[in-house]
């Protein structure tokens, strides 16, 4: 649910990067929180387990800059990926105005990450939100590992409705801003049709 | 609906309550979030506060203390308080959509944070339904020229990533 504030003539969005426990959702924060100065940020906030799992949501102000002289404000969520925070993910999914699945794409992930988008169209689902016409990217993370399934075979097994695809490696960076940029597009384009 | 607009008549009324809550329960910091996390209005010192992490984090306090109550069969807690050594925290429901926080230290007392805050939230609550009623109504919802996405380019989007 985006809002716009004529007044203080600024525009925010929120955003969520979903997707399979471990698969790289928080790391892709922490980069783009690393990555940006600090007047165009605000602070992340992580609610983790003590072993570094997001427990709740971890969330990331950012300011992208102007449009016409209006400001725009994303924000950055994740979910906890592990199977069992359902109820959870789906809290952070309220109002939520695009969507990055971030996969893993680890041989031995595969059946979770498909797991994890089933999850994520049943709470699309019961918000009644349209998964068809929402903004949504698919980030292919983990692409350093040896395990690694070739990217061809998990587009087919993932993408599902032609959604840009963004081959990352989400602790050094790579792909992240690129991810972050292809949503950050779907979304203002996407708002841009609704405001009409 | 998919998007809010905070339209600058209603907006200067939330603020104005906002901050005469503020100056009546002497308190820090007033402010309002959308359930999902969304913050739409806030008045008081900020300085060292980031009101947008502030205003989430309410916002997912709120999520999860509604998800207990719903376990417990009951319906919500629409009155939550978190008490701290200098600092507490006071929240409100503004009808079944928005919050409001309010952030305050010794200098005032909870009895009457409770109650200005209950009032503020009964006036703010018609406020957002005046709101929403003019979002209804309005066919060019945003006002000619106040669309700032009407004409946005893949320019304008390669700008904010350059
Ligand atoms: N090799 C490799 N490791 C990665 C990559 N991205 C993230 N990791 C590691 O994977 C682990 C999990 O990353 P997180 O970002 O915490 O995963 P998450 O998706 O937030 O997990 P949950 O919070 O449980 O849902 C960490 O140890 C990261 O360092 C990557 O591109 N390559
Ligand atoms: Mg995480």
């Amino acid at each position: 649910m985006a809002m716009i504030n004529p007044r203080q003539k600024e525009l925010i969005a929120k955003i969520v990067y979903y997707g399979p426990g471990l698969g790289g959702k928080t790391t892709n924060l922490k980069y783009i929180f690393d990555h940006t100065s600090p007047s165009s940020r605000g602070e992340l906030v992580t609610l983790n387990t003590q072993g570094d799992r997001t427990l709740f949501f971890d969330v990331l102000p950012l300011n992208l800059g102007t449009i016409k002289g209006y400001k725009i404000r994303f924000q950055l969520y994740t979910v906890p990926g592990q199977v069992f925070y359902s109820e959870s993910r789906k809290i952070i999914l309220r109002g939520v105005d695009g969507i990055v699945f971030v996969a893993d794409s680890q041989r031995e992930r595969m059946d979770a990450n498909i797991e994890s988008i089933e999850d994520l169209q049943e709470n699309l689902r019961q918000y009644n939100y349209s998964f068809a016409t929402m903004p949504y990217v698919l980030q292919l993370n983990k692409r350093d590992l040896p395990t690694a399934v070739p990217a061809d075979e998990m587009k087919k097994a993932l993408v599902i409705k032609g959604e840009p695809v963004v081959e990352a490696i989400a602790i050094r960076g790579v792909g992240v801003m690129e991810t972050l940029k292809e949503i950050a597009k779907q979304v203002l384009i996407h708002l841009k049709k609704e405001f009409r | 609906m998919s998007f809010l607009v905070l339209y600058s008549e209603e907006y200067e009324e939330i603020k104005n309550i906002l901050m005469n809550l503020k100056q009546e329960t002497n308190s820090r910091i007033a402010l309002i979030v959308e359930k999902n996390g969304q913050p739409i209005a806030f008045a008081g010192e900020m300085d060292g506060v980031d009101t947008t992490s502030l205003g989430s984090l309410v916002a997912g306090n709120v999520a999860a203390t509604e998800g207990l109550a719903r376990m417990l069969g009951e319906k919500s807690f629409p009155l939550m308080f978190n008490e701290g050594s200098r600092e507490n925290l006071h929240i409100t429901m503004i009808g079944d959509r928005f919050i409001l926080a309010v952030l305050f230290d010794k200098k005032t007392s909870l009895g009457l944070v409770r109650l200005r805050a209950k009032n503020a939230a009964l006036k703010l609550e018609r406020v957002f339904s005046k709101l929403e009623e003019k979002m209804k109504k309005e066919k060019d919802k945003l006002g000619t020229g106040e669309n700032p996405l009407e004409d946005l380019s893949e320019e304008d989007i390669d700008k904010l990533f350059k």
